[in-house]
């Protein structure tokens, strides 16, 4: 969202005159996000089978994901390179405690309270210790190499916390679901996961919107504008960032949890570049500064992906959409007699987003509806008396 | 004394800037610094609002020690910063602006923003308004309001005249001086508008190669030899 349609909620009665245009367009949205996300969740178990249903599973954990860099990112102003630091280690805290303890309470607390507390003490290292924005991306992404490395080489069976086995490379397998809380005996079953998914990735939505428009949301922003501003403004920038950070890290343990009941698995490529890489490009295809941008971002992406690994995309095909003449030389020229290489076309398209889109799909979509709803004359009329008063 | 300063030294790095400045300032009195550009007047507050990194002597805030303590938290004692520039946050609208002024408060901002509004009827019809879209006296004037959101006791102002219409010159310092008698505000200022200086300061200090080295009275400004000496270059 830019400034405009932050204005949102306010809590001075004879203030709130000016910025109603702002106000309408941030009810507008969050009834926009509200009726989508209710209808997906009564609509898509009606109309889906269970294998689509659970492919659209994944795509609501990792848009979870793709809000907690939302926070850090969009709002907080801090790149992480290492978001799936955190998601990893939700995902591994779940899968270890829920092998220990058998009842999913407390793994699935843990799965969040683990990497906020490790989010929490890098960041205490990161922020107090004044690193610079470029130090800050090298050093997340350097954590969760060192994750990645880790954890990967834990394989032997020396490696065992209580009865889990880390597993090394192979990653842990057949991880027990989810229970309903106290509930050992009802485990969660696929179709629960979804709605358990969607709902949680609306309560995060929106609980990110009501933070945002409270004050410490304008201060994180602030301090993303300027952090000297606001430090003689009386903000402590250090601590904001640190807390924000923070929440950053347990909503992505909460994917990560998420995310290992899905699969029922878990194994350390969860911590490596790819993952780290990816969520950053959701933020940044959506959009920087919205919540719903990097959701949609990440939902189109998976989707993209998935597609093309199974579209088959290959010079044949191709030849019939460019022509022979165009198939050949793009094959030859790129050396591959296959074109079905997935990260090929992720890449231009990434490419296209950054040069023709820079600040993302769901700005630049906002913007046009404005300029849209704007240019009709009775609201110009309207918006020039405002002013002429 | 609301503000006492002894022997403050400060550098940029190996580039010393003040080389020892030592005054203070009574509470509810206003005192205006002059000097030529260069000599330190911007780094004096910059210093004493702990952006500036001290190398010796103190900085004593109503009797408390505030040499070492950081920004926000000299904010939080009482010392409200107007900058040169006015650093306002361009990407806010005014409201917003208002709102981040409001550092102290724990409940609701808006009896607040509307008691400092009172003070500056000009903005209350730019409230929705990006703050980058104000001329640069508006700006000012947000600055300013932005900062008496934070309640100070004491007011730092650097350079507020620079670059802004006649008129709202004006306005403001009409404002600091209503202000000066409603709040009973501490300030300090930093000019080379010899008007603004003069109508504000109960006395002035001139600051030469970083040490303040004269104090005159705000009646002398008249005299052309030392506004001549002491006043930026343009004159």
């Amino acid at each position: 969202m830019n400034a405009r349609s932050r204005n949102g909620a306010l809590n001075g009665g004879a203030l709130n005159g000016g910025t109603w245009n702002g106000r309408a367009w941030n009810i507008a949205g969050l009834v926009t996000v509200g009726v989508v996300g209710l209808a997906a969740m009564i609509g898509l178990p009606l109309v889906l089978e269970l294998s689509s249903l659970l492919d659209v599973t994944v795509y609501l954990i990792l848009a979870i994901l793709a809000l907690s860099l939302a926070l850090v990112w969009g709002y907080g102003g801090t790149l992480c390179f290492g978001q799936s630091a955190f998601f990893g280690l939700g995902a591994y805290a779940y899968a270890i405690a829920m092998f220990n303890i058998g009842e999913s309470t407390i793994p699935f607390l843990l799965a969040i309270v683990l990497p906020a507390a490790f989010a929490a003490l890098l960041g205490y290292f990161m922020f107090y210790g004044r690193i610079s924005d470029v130090y800050l991306g090298v050093i997340t992404l350097t954590v969760t190499l060192i994750l990645f490395n880790a954890v990967n080489s834990t394989a032997g069976p020396e490696y065992q916390i209580g009865e889990a086995r880390l597993g090394g490379f192979n990653g842990i397998p057949s991880i027990p679901p989810l229970n309903w809380p106290g509930m050992p005996d009802s485990a969660l079953d696929l179709n629960d996961l979804f709605y358990v998914s969607i709902v949680l990735l609306m309560a995060v939505y929106f609980g990110l919107r009501w933070l945002l428009v409270s004050r410490f949301g304008r201060v994180i922003v602030a301090i993303r504008e300027n952090e000297q501003r606001a430090g003689f403004l009386g903000y402590d920038a250090r601590l904001y960032k640190l807390a924000t950070f923070t929440l950053g890290g347990a909503l992505a343990g909460l994917a990560g949890c998420l995310f290992a009941n899905w699969g029922a698995f878990v194994s350390p490529t969860i911590f490596g570049l790819g993952q780290s890489a990816q969520i950053i490009i959701w933020v940044i295809v959506g959009g920087r500064g919205t919540l719903i941008g990097p959701v949609v971002g990440c939902i189109a992406i998976q989707w993209l992906t998935a597609f093309l690994g199974s579209a088959q995309l290959t010079k044949a095909s191709l030849a019939q959409v460019v022509g022979p003449t165009v198939a050949d030389a793009l094959s030859s020229v790129m050396g591959f007699a296959d074109l079905s290489n997935t990260s090929l076309i992720l890449g231009a398209v990434l490419l296209a987003f950054v040069l023709l889109v820079p600040r993302g799909v769901m700005p630049s979509l906002l913007d046009l509806a404005r300029f849209l709803v704007r240019r009709r004359p009775a609201d110009a009329l309207a918006d020039k008396a405002e002013r002429a008063t | 004394m609301m503000l006492e300063v002894r022997d403050l030294h400060a550098a940029y790095g190996r580039i010393p800037v003040l080389h020892g400045v030592t005054f203070a300032v009574a509470e509810g009195q206003s005192v205006g610094v002059l000097g030529h550009n260069g000599m330190g007047k911007t780094s004096l507050l910059r210093a004493l609002m702990g952006f500036l990194p001290t190398a010796g002597g103190t900085v004593m805030l109503d009797q408390s020690d505030i040499t070492d303590w950081p920004p926000y938290r000299r904010s939080r004692a009482g010392i409200g910063y107007v900058p040169q520039g006015r650093d306002i946050f361009p990407n806010l609208s005014v409201l917003d602006n208002l709102r981040m002024g409001c550092a102290k408060e724990t409940g609701a901002d808006g009896p607040v923003i509307e008691s400092v509004l009172e003070e500056f009827p000009r903005l209350k019809r730019l409230l929705d308004r990006l703050g980058g879209a104000l001329s640069g006296g508006e700006q000012q004037l947000l600055a300013i309001a932005r900062c008496l959101c934070g309640k100070p006791a004491l007011l730092l102002l650097d350079e507020p005249t620079e670059g802004i219409q006649p008129s709202i010159v004006d306005e403001i310092i009409e404002r600091l001086a209503r202000l000066k008698q409603s709040r009973r505000l501490t300030m300090v200022l930093v000019e080379q508008n010899l008007d603004f200086i003069a109508a504000l300061s109960d006395r002035i200090l001139l600051i030469q190669k970083g040490r303040i080295t004269r104090e005159v009275a705000p009646g002398n400004l008249q005299d052309p030899d030392l506004v001549g000496e002491f006043v930026g270059v343009e004159r």
